[in-house]
């Protein structure tokens, strides 16, 4: 290989770089990366879109959350299948995790550690986290879970043919399969009270204003306010959900 | 065209056209409508039954119990999250009576002392220490607690 | 007490740590683990008939036939066990007019559709065709309609019908094998692709399905040869055993070679679900996977099979060995797909906790069920070989 072939080679190659790094920063340009946004992508339009938010600091672990909910929404009232439920994790000076949530919550909570031994002790509502890129949504075979144009994720139970591959697919355990439908069931944000211009029934019973529903889109909303005043986080942000679900204080033990 | 062929293609010709019809006639109708749904679900959803019916609701008729409760600590506590649900009470007061609450558990579920509970959030109570022989009913006042019963 | 809860009050008290409380009833049980395990005999069955034909091994001839009816008894039973355990079983075609194209199973159900009708009952037929005109011109009454039915109104017997029936039958031979790496593969997806389940998430799963549903239709192929030639009382024909017992030994050792990289970067990575899943494995897995998928499924039969292909030992020791063999690594790989579903589902996604699986007897999910669908694919070859006898087959 002569002098000349071996620079024009690597002069052609320069080019192909400059014009690949060129052609990459042009598109950046025109579309921003936005992978690292935490938060979920809002879709175009201008219908609300729903968001939770629950402060951690603000809960006392009454679970009246969990009861309204199996209240309004006709969820089995046995210890088993919850679209709301609280958990109290228990740290201990040695490091050992203790999360327990009997019942839910619904019956009450007892600290079964003695208060010398607690590093630190808290309360995390759980429920459906209404992802935006939600994994039950994208498994459902038959289209019978879909997320509603203002965000909703919604189970068809006329149409769910109850396979239970949502349920495997939800990070948070958030569904089951109802023992009486027989279909899948989950939290559905109380659709029919939202759609109606109420809050839904874990919001509007609990005592300590520990929980907020709001429309993300709304920037004088209680909702987005709430996220610019705290440090939030989502559950499992590893998993890539876009969860609409925001916890202030949250702990990192939390799963 | 070998024949295995041309009679291979008219047995499937008939198995996909039958698959078709199939699926145009059981394909629901508002399937699609705004996504891969059917969108009546979420009519179906919005018709659901609202259970909780919120304070304003109870004002009705016992305004008196809500503005006392105003003036007590339990002032942002709806009452149904004690007394339960009350859309079945509302419709027929008399024969859909509401829960009344009064076992030393049930005021515990947020009272009961608990080191995952902050101080500055909610007043706590030993429920195994403080005056373990009575009801908390027996001398609170449960609309509005710091007020005791005579 | 509601029945439909008794056993889950049950499984409340054997609850260790903390699950999620949606997460002590098994949502998959095991009639989902029937449905991969007889997917995969199909898939292995068919690549080992696909083997034969394209690679022309001429001891695994007498098999050919035997492989592709036993896939083919073995398909129409797999999504069975899946519809029968629905919560809305009669809701099932539902997957088939609104499929929803992310979801990996409803998108199974045309994969499933098309090696059924395309590729497997395309290829008998084109094995078949000949033997059918020939049938229905020798039978009497109903069979020599059934027969004329068979063949499609193609009866045409010319040396040039019998070379088409032979091109295009090679053809889907040749489609058919990926179909067939499809159909398991993608069997391994809808398990692999859910990244809420740290025991499944993984890249490897559709490759390790694959493997170990080749490893376990080969196994059924030498199982079901030898059951055939047992009750038709027909001498063993050592040089196919010990050809299956080859193919059988290298596709093990992928198969193992594979599960064990999964498993040996699951440990070294130690990712946050580590202590929870080597608490599974060590625990709540010992017997189902320790014991029955790797000792009893696995390394006896390497070790035996790797020894027949150094010292052959008499026929008759040979013969029982490949018996013994055959089922052992059809147990080890249904515990394999076992150890997938149900392991999969006993630990919780919060990874502070294990819930338990109680298999009931009865019952839409319950042992009875299982055993039915597993009894009813022997019942169907058992037909298909009346109804379409390989060794009355014309030589051509």
């Amino acid at each position: 290989m002569n002098l000349k072939t071996e620079k024009s080679s690597r002069r052609q190659f320069l080019n192909t770089v400059a014009l690949l790094t060129g052609g990459l920063l042009v598109s950046s340009v025109t579309k921003p990366f936005n992978g690292l946004l935490a938060a979920s992508n809002k879709p175009e339009g201008n219908e609300p879109w729903y968001g939770i938010g629950i402060d951690i600091e603000k809960c006392i672990g009454c679970a009246r959350c969990a009861n309204a909910c199996k209240e309004e929404n006709d969820v089995p009232r046995e210890p088993f299948y919850f679209r709301s439920w609280v958990e109290q994790y228990t740290i201990k000076n040695n490091g050992e995790i203790i999360v327990e949530s009997p019942n839910g919550g619904i019956d009450g909570f007892s600290q079964s550690v003695p208060d010398e031994d607690i590093f630190k002790s808290f309360f995390v509502p759980k429920m459906c986290n209404h992802c935006s890129k939600s994994p039950c949504v994208q498994v459902c075979p038959v289209g019978a879970t879909f997320e509603s144009k203002e965000g909703v994720v919604l189970v068809d139970s006329n149409y769910c043919i109850g396979c239970g591959y949502c349920v495997q697919a939800c990070p948070y355990g958030c569904r089951y399969i109802h023992p009486e439908k027989k279909t899948a069931d989950k939290c559905s944000l109380c659709y029919h009270r939202i759609s109606k211009g109420i809050a839904p029934a874990c919001m509007e019973i609990c005592p300590n204003d520990a929980r907020i529903f709001g429309n993300l889109r709304d920037k004088e909303g209680e909702l987005v306010k709430f996220l610019k005043e705290h440090t939030c986080h989502v559950l499992k942000p590893e998993m890539n959900t876009g969860s609409k679900l925001f916890y202030n204080a949250l702990n990192q033990e939390v799963k | 065209m070998p024949q295995q062929i041309k009679k291979l293609l008219i047995v499937f010709t008939i198995i996909f056209g039958i698959f078709f019809i199939i699926k145009y006639a059981l394909k629901p109708k508002s399937f699609g409508e705004f996504g891969h749904y059917r969108g009546l679900a979420i009519i179906e959803n919005e018709n659901k039954q609202v259970k909780y019916v919120g304070t304003e609701a109870c004002n009705d008729c016992h305004d008196d119990i809500v503005s006392y409760k105003k003036e007590g600590p339990h002032v942002n506590l709806q009452c149904e999250v004690c007394h339960g649900p009350g859309y079945l009470h509302i419709q027929d007061p008399e024969t859909n009576k509401l829960i009344i609450p009064s076992k030393r558990e049930k005021c515990g579920i947020c009272h009961q002392k608990n080191a995952a509970r902050s101080e500055n959030n909610i007043t706590q109570v030993n429920l195994k220490e403080h005056n373990v022989e009575n009801k908390c009913i027996d001398c609170h006042k449960a609309h509005n607690p710091y007020e005791f019963k005579d | 007490m509601d029945p439909r809860y008794e056993s889950l009050y049950e499984a409340l008290k054997n609850v260790h740590g903390y699950i999620y409380p949606n997460e002590i009833s098994l949502t998959w049980s095991i009639l989902i683990v029937e449905y991969p395990y007889i997917t995969g005999l199909v898939a292995g069955a068919f690549i080992l008939a696909s083997l034969n034909r394209v690679f022309k091994i001429k001891a695994l001839e007498p098999t050919y036939i035997i492989s592709l009816l036993t896939a083919f008894a073995f398909l129409l039973v797999a999504t069975m066990p899946l519809i029968s355990h629905l919560g809305k079983p009669l809701r099932f075609w539902e997957i088939m007019i609104t499929p929803h194209s992310t979801s990996a199973m409803a998108i199974f159900g045309f994969v499933y559709l098309w090696y059924l009708m395309i590729v497997l009952l395309l290829e008998i037929w084109f094995d078949y065709r000949y033997d059918f005109v020939i049938w229905s011109r020798e039978k009497k009454g109903v069979m020599k309609y059934v027969y004329k039915i068979l063949t499609l109104g193609a009866m045409g017997t010319s040396e040039k019908d019998l070379k088409w029936d032979k091109k295009i039958g090679y053809f889907i031979t040749v489609v058919g094998i990926p179909s067939a790496f499809l159909l398991h593969g993608y069997v391994g997806f809808i398990f692999g692709s859910v990244k809420a389940n740290p025991w499944w998430s993984s890249v490897m799963m559709p490759v390790i399905f694959l493997f170990s549903a080749m490893v376990s239709g080969i196994a059924l192929v030498l199982f079901v040869y030898m059951g055939i030639n047992f009750i038709r009382k027909k001498v063993q024909n050592m040089p196919t055993l010990d050809s299956i017992g080859k193919y059988l030994f290298y596709i093990l050792i992928i198969d193992f070679t594979l599960e064990s990289l999964d498993q040996i970067h699951r440990i070294y990575e130690a990712n946050e679900s580590f202590e929870i899943l080597s608490m599974l494995v060590s625990g709540k897995l010992f017997f189902t996977l320790g014991i029955m998928q790797i000792t009893v499924g696995t390394l006896i039969p390497l070790l035996i099979l790797g020894f027949f292909q150094f010292f052959k030992p008499a026929d008759k020791i040979r013969r029982i060995a490949y018996f013994l063999i055959s089922i052992f690594v059809l147990t080890g790989v249904f515990f394999m797909r076992w150890n997938v579903v149900i392991g999969g589902q006993l630990f919780s996604k919060s990874l502070h906790g294990f819930t338990t699986y109680n298999l009931g007897f009865g019952g839409q999910e319950g042992f009875l069920m299982a055993l039915f669908w597993m009894i009813i694919p022997f019942g169907i070859l058992a037909f298909l070989l009346w109804l379409l006898p390989p060794w009355k087959k014309a030589v051509h």
